[in-house]
């Protein structure tokens, strides 16, 4: 029974959620990478409008769930289900990154700002070329822990019925009814989540370790 | 007028607030003994990883690697469909207890873990050549001081399982994403049902998101420990 159960087509059927559980985790965090960096920086620097407005975004949405967020988008916003998902996480990431990027650019010392400037750095080159490098290297740890949380997030998408793994996987559990079926399928989708999550976090060790290394 | 924040969906809703009431209680609850079971869990496998046996530390990388990289969901899930095949049912209130405290459990555990670590080793080590045992050491000379460091991405913690409550929904839990979720499909007035609810999960979270950015601004006005590791505050402001 456990052969069949681990047949090509339902490997092929877990896979193709996986494949767009990953497509969905990958554009979410590039957009939410972009949207955060733009939001962590106006909420640092500005004091006008636009900081304000920052901070009111990022401080309202990172303090509700994100499962609102989707069922939000779902039904209030009109587009396909699975680009409706990818928005919801979008809104609520950019919040988490937007805090990220602020508190990183905060544990940069005003020194920094003020000798920049004093050798003719405009505010944008101060930003490029030296705060941005050194903030990265302070912000990679908890990047890396957003980033492994959206790749887990996209699981809630199956609230609303978008076949990502979890869901093709509870899918696949309703024709199966033995335990050991059972268990081998929460153990497959288990195993999937954890690979992808172990080899992010691995890449964003190195990568740190590179940057410590250069210093 | 029939947007979807028309005035009769508000007035439905007012009519109805017993609803969301119960399931902000039951949010309210589930997240305090979810809290915690993560903080005793955290707690015990923090001082498991940073402890000098090997099973212990092994024990309590495994409970954090696994938990922390396997979504919330799957676990919940396996509670809900995996666990009745062995004959276990759990009401779906104690599964999202259990499955809320061993998640944040393995994130608190790490927190805890870092904290410790923050700690100068000649902390330790002066402690014990006065003759404390390691248990009295960390009591009452590395666990006060790590306490500070700690405070803020603990809180964070807090916020993170109150948001995650709502995974309960997913399984009929009754905690106030369902009653929203179930009010609002009933009658379609999504509009004032989710302002509300997230209005409700602001006034649980924003208050503890704001006393962490201020634990953490207390935290970095401490001087500087000559420890190398103490790495972990880079989200503290440097205004000080």
């Amino acid at each position: 029974m456990i052969s069949n159960l681990f047949s090509l087509i339902n490997i092929k059927f877990l896979l193709y959620g996986f494949g767009l559980t990953l497509y969905i985790s990958i554009v979410t965090i590039i957009l939410s990478t972009i949207f955060g960096t733009v939001l962590g920086i106006l909420r640092n620097s500005s004091k006008g409008l636009p900081g304000k407005l920052s901070a009111v975004y990022i401080e309202t949405v990172r303090n509700t769930p994100m499962l609102l967020w989707i069922l939000v988008t779902r039904f209030i916003v009109n587009m396909k289900p699975v680009n409706a998902g990818i928005l919801a996480l979008t809104i609520f990431t950019s919040s988490i990154i937007g805090e990220i990027v602020r508190g990183g650019l905060n544990s940069i010392k005003q020194g920094q700002w003020e000798a920049a400037f004093s050798q003719g750095f405009t505010y944008v080159q101060t930003l490029r070329y030296i705060i941005v490098p050194q903030a990265f290297k302070n912000m990679i740890p908890a990047l890396a822990s957003q980033f492994i949380t959206v790749i887990k997030d996209t699981s809630f998408l199956w609230a609303v019925g978008i076949e990502e793994v979890t869901g093709k996987g509870m899918i696949l559990m309703g024709s199966y009814a033995s335990t050991t079926q059972v268990f081998s399928i929460f153990g497959m989708i288990a195993l999937m989540y954890f690979t992808a999550n172990y080899v992010l976090s691995l890449l964003f060790r190195a990568q740190q370790r590179r940057l410590v290394l250069q210093n | 007028m029939n947007g979807p924040f028309a005035l009769f969906k508000w007035q439905a809703l007012f009519t109805d607030w017993t609803v969301f009431a119960k399931g902000f209680l039951t949010t309210l609850l589930v997240s305090v003994i979810a809290l915690l079971l993560a903080l005793v869990l955290g707690i015990l496998f923090g001082i498991f990883s940073t402890s000098k046996i090997k099973v212990l530390e092994a024990v309590s990388r495994v409970y954090v690697e696994f938990i922390q990289n396997t979504p919330l969901l799957i676990q919940v899930f396996f509670l809900y469909n995996g666990l009745p095949h062995l004959g276990v049912v759990l009401p779906v209130m104690l599964i999202g207890i259990l499955a809320l405290g061993i998640y944040h459990g393995a994130y608190i555990a790490e927190v805890v873990r870092a904290g410790i670590n923050s700690i100068n080793k000649g902390q330790l080590e002066a402690a014990l050549s006065q003759g404390f045992t390691y248990w009295e050491a960390m009591r009452y000379i590395v666990i006060p001081q790590a306490v500070k460091i700690v405070l803020p991405p603990m809180t964070n913690q807090a916020v993170n399982l109150i948001k995650n409550t709502s995974v309960l929904s997913i399984i009929a839990g009754g905690d106030l994403m369902y009653q929203t979720d179930s009010w609002s499909s009933a009658n379609l007035y999504y509009g004032p049902a989710y302002v509300v609810t997230g209005l409700l999960y602001l006034a649980l979270c924003l208050p503890l998101a704001t006393a962490a950015r201020n634990f953490e601004r207390k935290a970095s006005q401490v001087p500087e420990s000559d420890s190398e590791d103490k790495k972990l505050t880079y989200e503290e402001d440097a205004i000080a």
